[in-house]
């Protein structure tokens, strides 16, 4: 089978400067991108900055998708409400939410932030490796509504600074006051010199951070990073890669799409109830999800910590004591902030009580792990209420 | 880093030097380079067979784990157990210190197949190399 991703490998504007600075670079989903950058550390380097003081990460690859109605007519919104399961009513304007895209069966077309940007004006944030076929389902499945659809995935160059001096370097390059914004609210204004950009305190690391979005092109683009880096310096800042980004989402139990969540897990296995509002009314994935509920779990995801040497990888399968397979590992690693190896597995309900022993099946070994609570990793909150749900 | 004209290499990155019928089995600077720091090592055991072109362990760094593959047949007759406690050997000393096991060879012509030194260098320079493993 040929693979079009190898055919034609995208980059973005930073590609550049990652090559510059002597990155590994791997194919993300049709992408080059930095998995890490060997010069200043590495990955576990680049994990601990994030953690301890503040990193930057080339997180354009990820896709934009605007959703609106000039006349605020409502039908935005409506879109918006049958194409996600998270209740986008309840946003108020500057202000996202952790959300997802369903297949009628209940399973992940992909999971995307929605950010409410005017009353009936909005922008779904998704996944690198899904933007073409999430594009085309949004496109199929807003048909019925009188709303304007726009592919902008193109025409930002999308930086997350994270860690907790995120909002340090973040300050001294933005103009709005950072400290006011909530988690998971946004705000336009001017940063670097660039007029009424988008900057949100969203990210994918479990640490405080903010997202920004700056116009694609590369002197732009290349001017922006430049900046970034030099007003880090200070902190500390290092250029961060997806080897990096993949460990503290894991930390965090943030899922990462075709491992916690895809086209064959549905909501409630992949344990993001909390984000369904299916009492909002009827949405694609609504009642296949109703009728899922009222079946009952048939395996659940839970967070292991190896107990016996090794790491569970993502495919790995998982056993009981008798050696019955019972699931499989969708993620796993060492964990650089715990100094363990963690994972996360689904597994029958019955298996899934905190403590119960799992037997990972590491090349042949079976090797023993016991079912811990998520996340790993939960930072001390210090900036205001977490008003992302 | 050079390699050393003296050990064989196989396409795999791995290497051996062997004197006689007993040789030493490492992984390439490349390939340590490629797979970044390493936090895990899995290595038979001493009296286990292995097998040319054959797992014989496994390396892993945070992000992945790696087969290791035998470049020649033969019995183990010695394990590089400092790595259980510090894989980052691997990293710092391919060549060297970072040492996987000892073998006896069971068919030393085994090692013709191999490159030496120059060729092995010679086939990390192809275009083809660079994101093929």
């Amino acid at each position: 089978m040929v693979d079009s991703s190898e055919l034609k490998i995208r980059k973005t504007a930073l590609n550049g400067v990652h090559r510059a600075m002597g990155a590994k670079m791997v194919n993300f989903g049709g992408w080059d991108m930095p998995v890490e950058y060997p010069a200043t550390g590495g990955l576990v380097a680049e994990h601990k900055a994030v953690r301890g003081g503040v990193g930057i990460f080339d997180v354009s690859h990820m896709g934009d998708i605007r959703i609106y109605n000039e006349r605020s007519s409502g039908a935005g919104l409506a879109a918006v409400q049958h194409i996600t399961m998270n209740d986008a009513s309840h946003l108020a304007i500057g202000q996202a939410q952790y959300s997802a895209m369903l297949y009628p069966a209940g399973t992940f077309v992909d999971d995307v932030i929605v950010h409410r940007l005017g009353e009936d004006d909005f922008l779904l944030v998704i996944n690198a490796g899904t933007r073409e076929k999430d594009v085309n389902w949004v496109l199929e499945n807003t048909k019925a509504f009188d709303c304007t659809v726009e592919n902008l995935s193109d025409s930002y160059t999308q930086l997350a600074i994270q860690g907790p001096r995120a909002i340090d370097v973040a300050q001294k390059l933005a103009r709005p006051n950072l400290s006011a914004l909530k988690n998971y609210w946004f705000t336009h204004g001017e940063v670097c010199g660039l007029q009424n950009v988008l900057i949100a305190r969203t990210g994918y690391t479990g640490e405080d951070g903010f997202e920004i979005y700056v116009p694609s092109d590369v002197k732009t683009s290349e001017d922006v990073w430049a900046k970034v880096m030099d007003a880090g310096r200070e902190f500390g800042i290092v250029p961060c890669g997806l080897g990096a980004r993949n460990t503290l989402r894991l930390e965090a139990r943030m899922s990462l799409y075709g491992h916690e969540i895809s086209e064959n897990i549905n909501v409630w296995e992949a344990g993001l109830a909390r984000f369904c509002k299916i009492e909002k009314g009827d949405f694609v994935g609504s009642d296949a999800l109703k009728k899922e509920k009222a079946e009952g779990l048939k395996r659940t995801l839970v967070g292991i910590e190896m107990i016996d040497r090794g790491i569970a990888r993502d495919g790995y399968g998982c056993s009981n004591e008798a050696g019955e397979p019972i699931g499989v590992v969708t993620s796993g690693s060492p964990s650089p902030t715990l100094g363990k190896n963690i994972g996360l597995a689904f597994v029958p309900p019955a298996m899934a009580g905190l403590g119960a022993t799992i037997y990972v099946d590491i090349r042949g070994q079976k090797c023993k792990s016991r079912v811990v609570p998520t996340p790993f990793y939960k930072r001390e909150k210090t900036a205001g209420p977490n008003l992302e749900k | 880093m050079t390699y050393p004209a003296g050990y064989r290499y196989t396409k795999d990155h791995e290497w051996i030097e062997a004197k006689g019928d007993l040789g030493t089995i490492g992984l390439t600077d490349y390939a340590q380079s490629k797979l970044g720091d390493l936090v895990f090592v899995e290595l038979p055991k001493v009296g286990d067979a292995v097998e040319a072109g054959k797992p014989l362990g496994t390396v892993e760094s945070v992000k992945a784990a790696s087969d290791i593959y035998a470049p020649v047949s033969g019995e183990v007759l010695e394990v590089n157990g400092s790595l259980k406690d510090a894989p980052e050997k691997i990293n710092s000393d391919p060549h060297g210190a970072g040492w996987l096991i000892k073998v006896r060879l069971k068919n030393l012509a085994e090692l013709k197949a191999l490159m030496d030194g120059p060729a092995y260098e010679a086939y990390l320079a192809l275009p083809e190399q660079e994101g093929s493993h």
